[in-house]
């Protein structure tokens, strides 16, 4: 009986010690803030474009913290789609972005400067402070800032603001993925047969 | 038998031979995994010494020739060059200087096509010759050694130099190491490895001694400790004239036997050092520097000879052209002249290669120029490189991994490549595969394994290159975020400040300190006299129903009244004490005035005593009567005082009030008619009362009567002299705040005048009733103030039409710095239960929704138009028609869900208000409304009864209005809060 009470004793104190230790590291070293968010946020475009009904990137990252579906980023497209899935252990979705088949084209805004007249209606909406100009000044989108959100567009009182593609550039430019089985490499490629 | 023995002593001896070649081969060639032996090709062009190549009418030559910045044009269209003269020049640190190849004319910059994979245009300098290949002035440096190692980098730097093996990366940055990076061994790239290509081979043959005082430079530059020539055993004779050249100097030169690719960087320092470079490490940070034979060649020139990079020895060879050899070929030189240099055998060329087979990359374009890493061009006939076959299956048979130099696993890459999943073939190390194409050589499914590692690694690039631009827009994002916020928290902090400043200064002031006293003791008293008004009621019925508890109420009646007096009393001391310090001019009158009222009124009331009196026969008539003349006197007495202290008052306030004199003359006039009409009033109730002193009346009138007319002469007068409207001197002169309302002041006089017209009117009735004796001087005074009016109200209309209505903010500005606490107390009680969280939360969302609404809504309408056009213009068929009907009704379902989201949302946030407040949204909007109305009647009443009402019931009413007013707030926050907190406002 002794040696059933001691045992239940030693447990009980090493639950004690151990529910101790443990409070304490969870107090020391306490992480501020959801790393979950922050790990979405980052695998998000941060085009801030607003389309998955949020307005920016990180509130759509707490929103699919807080499990909203993780689908709706169509300037993500496919590939954050599936790089969420696998983050969150969730289900792989298909993307949503019903009706917007290029919605993965890189785009740029274009304000075509002599019919601006200086509103500042675009710098105002746009989210990531990618338009200069003043008031009854000419504006300008620069462009390496600019994430082709589109919000600029809507505002614009004389629709002067255009949505270009990206063009390739030789820094940008990347071979392309061959056909694969059964067809003959690009040409282009060195394929030695000698 | 001896034959035997001879065999066996031949075997034994080869096999020694073996093992001392094998101990006599240097012990510090090493091997690398890896590698392949294809056909070498090498004799088609190594036969013939190296001849300078054609002189084109055109040179080409691209801004970027080297890794790095694009060079920065010297030069315009039309400028006269010189050979050797430099036309562009580094931007950067990662740059290269580009000359003129040859003398003559500046045509064009602009885009041509590019020694480039992709076949895209990029800027280059289009020079056309003049075919006198005239040379610049310049002059090499006898002595390097003379010159500090830092002025010759810069010489090498500005005389073009870029690496002339293949990559092209500029050499100043190469032998421009820091003191901290000790060179141990300088290695000399000299193992051209690649089939086909000969160029470096016959310079050795050709320019051995030029190459090592090349090296010597290197040497000089980088004080290596050794230096090494690597050099494949497949060129005996390079191998001789370079070993001739660097006798009796501390050059080694290493012979590595043929493989593919030992002329990699790390996989020569491998074989000649046995170090290996490690992932993602620069050969420097081994101690180790490579350089090609080439740039050796290069730097001589530059150096000892002064002649910047302006052409290189390049392989043309293939089955395509009948003279393939090497060529001095000018930079610049496209393709196209350099083949009609060689001949070109009119074959068809099936492919047309720059580089080497393994590396090089199809010409799609022969405009292309030859550039500084240009080493080769392969114009093969379709037999010599066919078409490649289809790509197979993978058989997984791992040749591949055998055949790699770089150690790699091409089967995972390829897989992970095939697959885009990049993360996996990144951690197979894929950023170390040097393309090489061993892989893709020996694999027997002809898999294009190079295009594939090509492919990812551009994913890979292009990723990093999209994660750095997201992370930039998050930060610009989150601080355009924090600035809004702070914007807004700074407003609200200046909002608040401003709120308490005007609170602050209301009970600060004195003068409006005691204006809060006087309100304070004006609703005391106010109080105090009601109280006793009902017990005097309660009393008067008490008596009626001859109660026995009357004494007690007297008494009671009696406090009550002692209350409302002392109140009262208190009432004038802090009326009377206030203003004196403000306006004591004014003041005095007003106070003068009101001791004249309080007078008259109390000779009035002894009066209506005595009658009183006289009327029960009471026995003290003739006291009271007596009474009242003291009184009367006493109320004359105090007139007249009032009136000398207007007179004077006027002259005092001129100076202040100058700037509107005629406002001044209608008071003044306004002060008058009053007057005389008090004074009519007054000799009428002498008349009746039969009094001694009724002439005396009728003569203070008179006069008054005409002290009135006089003044409203000046006033016109005045109105005459000033400009059309009085309100154009006011706003000069007065400041925006003090400034009154020129159209308000109107209507009120518009009122004054018709109430005076009422007035008068009644008046001349009451005297015509009374068959007095003045009455035709009240009916022409009634006909004048009746034109008096008529005029106010035309002036009125004028004003209203000219001024722009001014709006009701005024009322309700005073409102909100009246009440404030009062709102501020209540407001977040009636709403306290909503989460403000989720409220929050809420209104995002809805922000959110509404942009996607309207982006949905937008692209609804854009295809719409698209589709409209298309049909009008029946650019489209009918399938393609279809199809965007289709889209657009997608896009249309799209909208449309958001709409429905966003206003599902709304009604959520509405069903929210109603449980935290007990009512709907519309209630809220109903009651604020009404509110709101209740308050704007009761100021209208105030306004129309102050003129007219007593003071009693003024303070009534505007005490009741400030209980409407601090309701309707009440109201108004509530609803405003409602709506704001679950993002409603729009």
């Amino acid at each position: 009986m002794t040696a059933v009470l001691i045992a239940v004793a030693a447990l009980l104190a090493l639950a004690a010690v151990f529910g101790a230790v443990l409070g304490f590291a969870s107090e020391k070293f306490k992480v501020e803030g959801d790393p979950i968010v922050e790990q979405i946020d980052s695998l998000l475009p941060q085009t801030q474009c607003g389309q998955c009904g949020h307005p920016g990137c990180r509130p759509y990252a707490e929103a699919i913290a807080e499990g909203e579906e993780h689908n709706r980023c169509p300037p993500g497209g496919q590939d954050t789609v599936v790089a969420l899935s696998e983050l969150l252990g969730r289900e792989e979705l298909t993307l949503d972005n019903e009706g917007a088949e290029d919605a993965n084209v890189a785009k740029v805004a274009y304000i075509r400067e002599d019919e601006c007249i200086g509103c500042t209606k675009c710098i105002q909406a746009c989210p990531v402070d990618a338009i200069v100009g003043a008031a009854k000044l000419m504006h300008t989108v620069i462009v390496d800032e600019c994430t082709g959100c589109d919000l600029c567009v809507e505002p614009c009182p004389v629709d002067c603001i255009d949505m270009l593609e990206v063009k390739q550039t030789l820094q940008t430019w990347g071979w392309q993925r061959p056909a694969g089985i059964g067809e003959r490499p690009d040409s282009r490629i060195e394929v030695v047969n000698l | 038998m001896s034959q035997a023995q001879t065999n066996k002593t031949r075997k034994t001896r080869s096999v020694f031979a073996r093992l001392a070649s094998g101990i006599r081969r240097p012990a510090s060639i090493h091997d690398f995994h890896g590698g392949i032996h294809p056909p070498e090709m090498k004799h088609l062009s190594n036969g013939t010494p190296i001849v300078p190549g054609p002189l084109p009418q055109q040179l080409v030559l691209p801004l970027n020739m080297h890794i790095g910045a694009p060079a920065k044009p010297l030069v315009a269209p039309g400028d006269k060059v010189l050979k050797g003269q430099m036309i562009a020049e580094p931007i950067g640190a990662v740059s290269a200087a580009i000359h003129a190849p040859t003398s003559g004319t500046v045509s064009a910059i602009g885009p041509r096509p590019i020694q480039h994979p992709s076949g895209m245009d990029a800027v280059c300098i289009v020079i056309d010759t003049d075919g006198e290949d005239q040379w610049v002035e310049h002059q090499g440096i006898a002595d390097y050694t003379e010159k500090s190692p830092a002025e010759l980098v810069d010489l090498i730097r500005h005389a073009g130099i870029a690496g002339m093996g293949g990559a092209g990366f500029p050499t100043s940055i190469k032998v421009n190491l820091g003191d901290h990076q000790r060179v141990e061994q300088l290695l000399i790239n000299a193992v051209e490895c690649e089939p086909y290509i000969t160029a470096d081979d016959r310079l050795m043959r050709e320019r051995a001694e030029q190459i090592v005082t090349g090296i010597h430079i290197l040497q000089y530059l980088l004080n290596p400790r050794r230096t090494l020539i690597g050099i494949e055993d497949n060129k005996p004779e390079a191998i001789s004239a370079i070993k001739r050249a660097c006798k009796g100097c501390d050059i080694e030169v290493r012979v590595v036997p043929t493989k593919y690719p030992s002329g990699g960087e790390k996989q020569l320092i491998q074989l000649l050092t046995g170090k290996e470079v490690a992932s993602g490490q620069l050969p420097a940070q081994v101690g180790v520097v490579c350089q090609n034979v080439g740039t050796a060649y290069a730097i001589k020139r530059a150096v000892c000879d002064g002649e910047p990079l302006v052409s290189r020895v390049t392989t043309l060879t293939g089955d395509g052209v009948s003279q393939p050899g090497n060529y001095e070929v000018l930079l610049g030189t496209p393709v196209r002249d350099l083949l009609a240099h060689g001949n070109l055998a009119g074959l068809d060329i099936g492919r047309l290669v720059m580089g080497g087979p393994m590396m090089g990359f199809t010409l799609h374009n022969p405009g292309v120029p030859v550039v500084k890493t240009t080493n080769c061009i392969i114009a093969a006939s379709p037999e010599e490189l066919p078409e490649p076959p289809p790509e197979q299956p993978c058989i997984r048979c791992g040749s591949c991994a055998e055949v790699c130099p770089a150690n790699l696993l091409p089967q995972q890459l390829y897989w992970h490549a095939k697959n885009d999943d990049l993360e996996k073939a990144q951690h197979h190390n894929l950023m170390d595969c040097i393309e090489c194409g061993a892989c893709a050589y020996v694999c027997p499914s002809h898999i294009p394994l190079v295009q594939y590692y090509r492919y990812a690694k551009g994913e890979v690039r292009q990723q990093a290159a999209d994660q750095v631009k997201a992370d930039k827009a998050r930060q610009r994002f989150e601080a355009r975020q924090a600035r809004i916020e702070q914007e807004q928290a700074e407003k609200e902090a200046r909002r608040q400040a401003r709120l308490e400043a005007n609170r602050k200064k209301k009970e600060a002031g004195p003068a409006a300190a005691s204006t809060v006293d006087v309100a304070a003791l004006k609703q005391a008293s106010l109080d105090a006299s009601k109280a006793y008004k009902a017990a005097v009621k309660a009393a008067k019925a008490a008596e009626a129903e001859g109660a026995d508890n009357l004494a007690e109420l007297k008494a009671e009646v009696d406090r009550l009244k002692a209350v409302a007096d002392k109140a009262k009393a208190a009432v004038r001391d802090a009326k009377d004490g206030a203003p004196v310090a403000a306006a004591p001019a004014e003041d005095a009158v007003a106070k003068l005035k009101k001791q004249v009222g309080d007078a008259s009124s109390a000779y009035k009331a002894a009066v209506k005593a005595a009658k009183a009196a006289e009327a029960e026969g009471a026995d003290n008539v003739a006291e009271l009567k007596a009474q009242a003349d003291t009184l009367k006197a006493n109320a004359d007495a105090l007139k007249a005082e009032l009136r000398e202290a207007k007179t004077n008052a006027p002259a005092a306030a001129a100076p202040v009030a100058q700037a509107d004199p005629v406002a001044e003359l209608k008071k003044q006039v306004g002060d008058a008619s009053s007057a005389y009409k008090a004074a009519v009033k007054a000799a009428r109730q002498a008349d009746e009362d039969g009094a001694d002193n009724a002439a005396d009346l009728r003569a203070e009138a008179d006069r008054l009567k005409a002290v009135a007319d006089q003044l409203k002469a000046d006033l016109r007068d005045a109105k005459a002299n000033a400009p059309a409207s009085p309100a154009p001197t006011s706003p000069s002169t007065a400041t925006a705040e003090e400034q009154p309302d020129p159209v308000a002041a109107l209507k009120k006089q518009v009122g004054d005048a018709s109430l005076a017209y009422k007035a008068a009117v009644k008046a001349a009735k009451q005297a015509d009733e009374d068959g007095a004796d003045n009455a035709a001087d009240l009916h022409s005074e009634v006909a004048r103030l009746k034109a008096i009016a008529d005029q106010l109200k035309a002036e009125l209309r004028d004003a209203k039409a000219a001024a722009p209505p001014t709006p009701k903010a005024a009322p309700a500005a005073t409102a909100t710095t009246d009440s404030p606490a009062v709102s501020e107390e209540q407001a977040p009680q009636s709403l306290s239960e909503v989460d403000p969280e989720q409220a929050a939360k809420r209104q995002k969302r809805l922000k959110g929704l509404k942009t996607a609404y309207n982006m949905a809504h937008k692209q609804y309408k854009e295809a719409h138009a698209a589709y409209e056009r298309a049909e009008r213009n029946e650019t489209a068929n009918a399938d393609e028609l279809q199809a965007m009907q289709v889209k657009i009704d997608k896009l249309k379902a799209k909208a449309d869900n958001a709409r429905d989201a966003l206003d599902a949302l709304v009604e959520e946030a509405k069903a929210d208000i109603r449980a935290h407040t007990g009512k709907d949204l519309k209630t809220l909007k109903l009651e604020a409304a009404r509110a709101e109305s209740a308050l704007a009647d009761k100021q209208q009443e105030l306004e129309q009864q102050r003129s007219s009402a007593s003071e009693d019931t003024l303070e009534a009413l505007s005490s009741e209005l400030q209980a409407l007013e601090s309701e309707t707030q009440i109201a108004r926050k509530a609803l405003k809060q409602a709506v704001e907190e679950q993002g409603l406002a729009e």
